[in-house]
């Protein structure tokens, strides 16, 4: 027995070490879970996109549940995920509503204008403030905020067909069930 | 002489630079180096191995006027930290707090030391024992 202690030990280690090499293959190690899930959605008053003089405040949204979509011009992988924005948005069942986060407006029309607009409103955070508040560090970002004005879900990065149906889907589904 | 000591007040301009990568209008020396003391905690979310003084990602400079904004309107460094843990979690710090979340990570290495303090023990208890026995066997050969 003791002359396999050693050999027990290293297995040990082994273990852990292949442990760790799995954790970080299957974990985005950029990954930081938000301390604002089950929180109230920070306050905003943001004018339109198309319609500057007019403004959206967390208030005008409360209700019903929404999603929110942090993207920009600038953003190359929103520029990836745009397309399946484009197929789903319509088919979520909850309005989706845009987030110019630190962009400039014009050059966000015209982004629009190439792709395609897969929003139902687009809101402008051109200095980046409210998307802050948000604890949005990586667009695109997107955030599911229900009837009561609170944060149940949020996906860093940009959402593929699998991570809808894994994920939204269901989230918005369980949201569906608490209405009375 | 002369030369090294011109080598070194470059050196220090340099660094200085270095520090400034956006200016901002410090009232005084002591607020600056405020500002350069807790952006040096805060991580940069975006390049997370970089603190928040150093990144140069976009989000960094949004993150350090806030900062800056809040120093002015006479926040305290916890206030600060505080607004940044609401929005990004405790991982803006680079130094984490201890919560239950955190004891492995406060704790973890105390306990490896505890063990391998344990393992040495009895090692070398057994090694005290042995001598002896080697020392028979030796004589029984």
């Amino acid at each position: 027995m003791n002359r396999l202690l050693p050999f027990i030990g290293f297995a040990l280690i082994v273990a852990l070490l292949a442990f760790g090499i799995h954790w970080n293959r299957s974990h985005d190690m950029n990954w930081v879970p938000s301390p604002l899930i089950d929180k109230p959605a920070p306050e905003f008053t943001l004018p339109l996109l198309y319609e500057p003089t007019k403004t959206v405040a967390r208030q005008d949204l409360l209700g019903k549940p929404w999603l929110l979509n942090v993207f920009g011009s600038w953003c190359v992988t929103c520029q990836d995920e745009h397309p399946v924005l484009m197929a789903y948005a319509k088919k979520l069942g909850v309005p989706l509503i845009g987030m110019d986060w630190k962009d400039d407006p014009d050059t966000a029309k015209r982004w629009l204008a190439q792709f395609g607009n897969p929003y139902d409103t687009i809101i402008v955070d051109e200095n980046g403030k409210a998307g802050i508040d948000f604890g949005v560090y990586g667009a695109p970002e997107t955030y599911l905020v229900d009837a009561q004005g609170v944060i149940r879900y949020k996906h860093i990065g940009n959402l593929t067909p699998d991570i809808i149906a894994r994920e939204l889907k269901p989230a918005i589904a369980r949201l569906g069930k608490e209405a009375p | 002489m002369k030369r090294i000591a011109l080598i070194v007040a470059i050196l220090i301009v340099g660094l200085h630079a270095a520090f400034a990568i956006d200016p901002l209008p410090f009232k005084d020396r002591a607020e600056e180096v405020r500002f350069q003391n807790l952006t040096r905690q805060l991580r940069c979310l975006v390049c997370q191995n970089q603190d928040l003084a150093d990144s140069d990602a976009d989000l960094a400079k949004d993150l350090r006027r806030q900062v800056f904004e809040m120093m002015q309107s006479g926040k305290s460094d916890d206030q600060i930290k505080q607004y940044l843990v609401s929005r990004y979690n405790d991982f803006v710090l680079y130094d984490p707090p201890m919560h239950a979340g955190t004891w492995l990570l406060w704790f973890g290495p105390f306990a490896f030391v505890l063990i391998g303090a344990g393992v040495l023990w009895r090692i070398l208890r057994n090694r005290a024992r042995q001598p002896l026995i080697v020392a028979n066997s030796e004589e029984d050969w």
